[in-house]
């Protein structure tokens, strides 16, 4: 039987999510190489209709009002059930809120090794070699795979979508709910969108953002200051917004919001992947902090190694001036 | 009841990271440990719930530092009731997290709690997250990116977070675990003269526990990553990287 590279379809709201597409498009390459074939695992309420679009050759639906929102357990219960019969040499799930929760737990359930946080996934001499990224995007571990069938919780934004085949649609194979799903101990699920909040940041054309390097919240005056001198709105990275410092509603990054403003000016941040991938695709980045390794200049355009309040104290002389 | 809060130590990120000549772990002896910000939510957050439902709070480690204590005393001076500390040969070891699920099973089984609180992640879980890991050994019902719970009739209400401010909220029957990412205040302060006092008064339950055949993650090597060294950077003075900011952006019409 020809092997399989297995991806796990994220939708919200009924579409799938961009992550899905990457995961695909990392399926196809993978598949190329390994002349294996490429399938995706698409769990929902009434899902079927989204199956034509995936680029994959064989599409596994399961449809059940329990998996509607891809809840934790059952949609964890689902692949759990499957996999076992399947046995897919990869399965490719996003790294994000939905599939973490998933990810580790099939992994775990079934005792298949698991890299979590992957950036990379490639061929070397023959191997296949994931990279995750750790510690704070500090550090790379490098896992070489051996031949049993691995659980891959992949980043979002890692991989690029293309590489696909459009061709045909895949075959469409349906499959009936898993016993598991009569027996969830998971009841209501909803799904809640933001209020609306006093300022929205995916709007604005310029940004400052804060990070942790701040220290306190009385600082944030200073900061906000700076925002306000230079026309910008305020922003965070993760830590501030759960501190309460700041609103929900002005956080960048995995968790939070995507940003692409023309000017991201990032004080004190370090530059967590989760915060990276929230603010890259910013046309102009200008990134201040202490630490010369920060990983936020490994995607700035410009970047002082310096104390943010001496800037920020600068550049108010000179605006307010 | 019980609640039961899962803290482990890390390496501090902000510091700077080397790795060890072996090539598949951090050089330990220049990793400074700090509490795992996540863990700390998680602790916050089995706090609130208890205050309201009356539970006890019991704060459970791996010592794979040697300096737990600190951490747990600290728990208990925020008002943990129970700290339990797990002890082994695997000292100064990057445990997996599914070594550490498998060392948390069987106290967590003894205690029998309603809900297992821990973060949502950590800097070294290269093999997956611990809250779902536990949930799947537990056969427990499970949410994670926690930012708010409140126990309603018999059940917990959770409220997890997607992206761009989309939250889930479920509910899940008990027991279960919870994967915290901010606990709905930020976590509080304790006083160190407090935490002091309870080292006199209080104790921590330790616990000798057998470590599993495989400690560590499949780690073929590590390596820093390569900086792709696209910043420009500006050098001098504060006031002159001020003044080449202003340039910079009023070269782009940005001012």
């Amino acid at each position: 039987m020809t092997q399989r590279i297995a991806v796990l379809v994220e939708h919200l709201e009924g579409q799938p999510t961009d992550v899905t597409f990457e995961l695909l498009g990392l399926a196809r390459r993978i598949a190329n190489t390994d002349g294996a074939s490429v399938q995706a695992y698409l769990f929902g309420e009434r899902v079927g209709h989204l199956a034509e679009s995936l680029p994959a050759d064989s599409v596994t639906v399961v449809e059940h009002p329990a998996l509607h929102h891809l809840a934790p357990e059952p949609t964890a219960r689902v692949l759990a059930a499957l996999l076992p019969a399947d046995l897919p040499r990869l399965l490719l799930v996003p790294n994000t809120s939905l599939g973490m929760d998933v990810a580790a737990w099939v992994a775990a359930a079934l005792e298949w090794p698991l890299v979590a946080y992957c950036q990379a996934l490639e061929h070397r001499e023959s191997r296949l070699v994931a990279t995750a990224q750790l510690f704070g995007g500090k550090i790379l571990a490098d896992v070489t795979l051996d031949e049993r069938p691995t659980v891959i919780a992949a980043l979002a934004g890692a991989f690029a979508a293309d590489a696909v085949n459009p061709g045909a649609p895949g075959q469409i194979e349906r499959r009936d709910a898993p016993a598991e799903l009569a027996a969830l101990r998971t009841r209501s699920v909803v799904l809640e969108r933001p209020e609306a909040a006093d300022v929205d940041i995916t709007r604005a054309e310029k940004i400052v953002a804060v990070g942790r390097g701040i220290e306190s919240k009385d600082n944030l005056e200073l900061a906000e200051q700076v925002a306000q001198a230079l026309g910008a709105v305020l922003a965070a990275s993760r830590p501030l917004v759960d501190a309460g410092w700041l609103p929900r509603s002005r956080q960048v990054g995995k968790s939070g919001l995507k940003v692409k403003p023309k000017l991201y000016f990032a004080l004190g941040i370090s530059g967590a992947p989760e915060h990276l991938e929230g603010m890259k695709d910013a046309e102009l980045i200008i990134a201040v902090n202490k630490d010369p390794k920060a990983p936020i200049f490994g995607v700035a355009d410009y970047g002082a190694v310096a104390d943010l309040f001496e800037v920020s104290e600068a550049l108010l002389e000179r605006l307010e001036g | 009841m019980t609640i039961v809060v899962v803290m482990e130590q890390v390496p501090d990120v902000v510091e700077e990271l080397a790795i060890a000549p072996s090539g598949t772990d951090l050089d330990r002896d220049a990793v400074s440990y700090v509490l795992n910000e996540y863990d700390d939510h998680a602790l916050e957050e089995a706090l609130l719930l208890a205050e309201a439902s009356g539970d006890e709070v019991v704060a459970v480690g791996i010592d794979t530092t040697g300096e737990l204590d600190q951490t747990l005393y600290t728990a208990l001076a925020k008002g943990a009731r129970r700290a339990i500390k797990l002890t082994g040969d695997f000292e100064g070891t990057w445990l997996s997290t599914r070594a550490a699920a498998r060392l948390l099973v069987p106290v967590i089984q003894e205690l029998g709690p309603r809900l297992v609180l821990t973060g949502v992640q950590a800097p070294d879980d290269l093999d997956g997250q611990l809250a779902p890991t536990l949930a799947a050994l537990l056969g427990w019902p499970h949410a994670s990116v926690v930012i708010g719970s409140e126990l309603v009739d018999g059940l917990v209400q959770v409220r997890k977070e997607l992206w761009g401010g989309i939250t889930m909220t479920l509910e899940l029957e008990l027991p279960a675990v919870l994967g915290v990412q901010a606990a709905r205040q930020a976590p509080r302060y304790v006083p160190i003269s407090r935490v002091r006092q309870v080292m006199r008064e209080a104790s921590i339950e330790t616990r000798e526990v057998e470590a599993p055949d495989r400690l560590v993650p499949a780690v073929t090597a590590l390596r820093v990553p390569e900086q792709a060294g696209r910043a420009e950077i500006l050098t001098g003075s504060s006031a002159e990287i001020a003044d080449r900011i202003i340039e910079l952006l009023r070269a782009r019409g940005l001012l």
